[in-house]
C-alpha cells in the first residue's frame, strides 16, 4: 500500500486505461460524455472523453477514433481485452452531455450533448455493457474520476460541488 | 483538413496575426470607450495547436471562467470565443455604465449581470467582426453570442463541435486584452478567432495573397 497513487488523465477527444492502484480522470467535459467501461474482477478500467456521436459525421477519411461515440467505446473495449479486462464483465458508467449555452440558435450542434449521450447508450446497448450509473444532461461542466478498484465515479461540477455514482 | 497538413507559410503567418491585430484593436476601442478607461491588447498570437492545447491555453480544462461564444456566419465561417477571469468579469460588470446591481457569489444565477455581460461579448465580437468585414471586404456576421460561466474546457469542447467534425486542430488567432488600472501583470481577457478549416482560403484570397503552391 505503499505505491504512489498515479492519476492518468485524459485529455478532450482522447482515450486511456488505469489497472489499481491508479487513479483516471478527466476534466472540463461540457457537451462532451466521458465513459468509463470497467471490469472490477480484475481491476481495470478504460476512460474515453468523447465530442460527437457518431463517426459518419467525420468529414475526413482518416479520423481520431476516439473523438466518436461509436469508434470510441469499441476501440475502447478492444483495448481493455488486450490488457486483460473480461469483456462479459464490463459494467460502464457515464457523465457529461451537458446543454453548456442556454441559448440556443435552433442550431442542431447545440444540442450536441443529448445527441452524445443518446449515441453512447446505444452503442453500450448493441455491445451488451450495463450501464450502471449515469449523471448527464444539465446546465454544468464537469470533472471526472474513476477508481477502478472500487467502481466508484466521482464527478465534480463548479456549482453543485461533488458527487460519487 | 488538407490545409492545416500543409505549412502555413509566414507571410500567411503575418496576415492572420494582422486580422487577429485589425479585430482585437477595434473590439479593444470598444471596450475602452465603454468603460472610459485604457485598455491595453497584446500582440496576436497565431498557432495550429490541438484542442487540448488550446483549452490550456485558455487556463487548462478547470479553470472557471465566463466564456462568450458565438459562431461567425456568412462569407468566411469560424467561431469566436471571449474567455475572461471571473474576477475580471465581475469588475467589468461593475465598471459598465447603469449601476448594474449583482451579488458576485451568484454571478452563475444572476440574469440581470448575465446579460450585461452577454451584451459587452456582443459588443466587442460586433466590432471584431465589423472591422474584419471591412478589412477584407467579407461579408461577416455574429451569431447571438451565448455565455457561460463554467470550466473553460467544458466551454470550448464545446463550442469546438463544428471543427472538430473536420479537423483534430484549430488555427487559433489568441490576442489578450489587459485593463491597465489593475496592478497585476494577469492577462484579462483572451479573444480566440478559429477560422472553420475551408475559411483560410477565402480569407487570403479575399486579401489578394493567392495559393502558394
Amino acid at each position: 500500500m505503499n505505491s504512489i497513487l498515479e492519476i492518468i488523465k485524459v485529455g478532450i477527444a482522447d482515450m486511456n486505461i488505469v489497472k489499481t492502484p491508479g487513479l483516471i480522470r478527466t476534466s472540463g467535459l461540457g457537451s462532451c460524455v466521458g465513459v468509463v467501461l470497467y471490469d472490477l474482477g480484475s481491476e481495470i478500467a478504460g476512460m474515453a472523453h468523447i465530442m460527437l456521436p457518431d463517426s459518419s459525421l467525420a468529414k475526413n477519411t482518416s479520423f481520431n477514433s476516439a473523438k466518436y461515440a461509436d469508434t470510441a467505446i469499441r476501440n475502447l473495449m478492444s483495448l481493455l481485452e488486450k490488457k486483460g479486462a473480461k469483456t462479459s464483465r464490463l459494467n460502464a458508467k457515464i457523465a457529461g452531455g451537458a446543454q453548456m449555452f442556454q441559448y440556443s440558435s435552433g442550431s442542431d450542434l447545440m444540442r450536441i450533448g443529448p445527441r452524445n449521450v443518446e449515441a453512447v447508450k446505444k452503442e453500450l446497448n448493441s455491445l451488451k455493457i450495463a450501464l450502471l450509473g449515469e449523471d448527464v444532461g444539465g446546465h454544468s461542466g464537469r470533472t471526472i474520476e474513476f477508481n477502478p478498484q472500487t467502481g466508484d465515479l466521482m464527478v465534480r461540477t463548479v456549482n453543485k460541488g461533488q458527487i460519487v455514482i | 483538413m488538407n490545409f492545416l497538413e500543409k505549412n502555413i507559410s509566414s507571410m500567411q503567418l503575418d496576415i492572420l496575426k494582422e486580422i487577429g491585430n485589425i479585430g482585437a484593436g477595434h473590439a479593444a476601442t470598444a471596450l475602452s470607450t465603454l468603460l472610459n478607461k485604457k485598455i491595453d491588447m497584446s500582440v496576436p498570437d497565431v498557432r495550429i495547436v490541438s484542442f487540448n492545447e488550446m483549452i490550456d491555453m485558455a487556463g487548462g480544462p478547470e479553470n472557471v471562467v465566463a466564456g462568450v461564444f458565438l459562431r461567425i456566419e456568412g462569407d468566411a465561417p469560424g467561431s469566436m470565443f471571449f474567455v475572461l477571469p471571473l474576477t475580471q468579469a465581475e469588475i467589468f460588470i461593475r465598471e459598465l455604465p447603469g449601476n448594474i446591481p449583482f451579488c458576485a457569489d451568484e454571478l452563475t444565477y444572476d440574469e440581470l449581470a448575465l446579460s450585461a455581460l452577454q451584451e459587452l461579448g456582443n459588443i466587442l465580437s460586433g466590432s471584431y467582426l465589423s472591422s474584419l468585414s471591412d478589412f477584407t471586404k467579407l461579408s461577416l456576421f455574429p451569431s447571438v453570442p451565448m455565455i457561460s460561466i463554467d470550466m473553460v474546457g467544458a466551454i470550448i469542447g464545446t463550442g469546438l463541435m463544428e471543427i472538430s467534425q473536420m479537423s483534430d486542430y484549430a488555427i487559433v488567432i489568441d490576442t489578450a486584452l489587459n485593463d491597465e488600472l489593475q496592478n497585476t501583470d494577469a492577462v484579462n481577457g483572451h479573444f480566440f478567432l478559429l477560422p472553420d478549416p475551408e475559411s483560410f482560403q477565402i480569407i487570403f484570397k479575399a486579401l489578394g495573397i493567392h495559393d502558394y503552391e
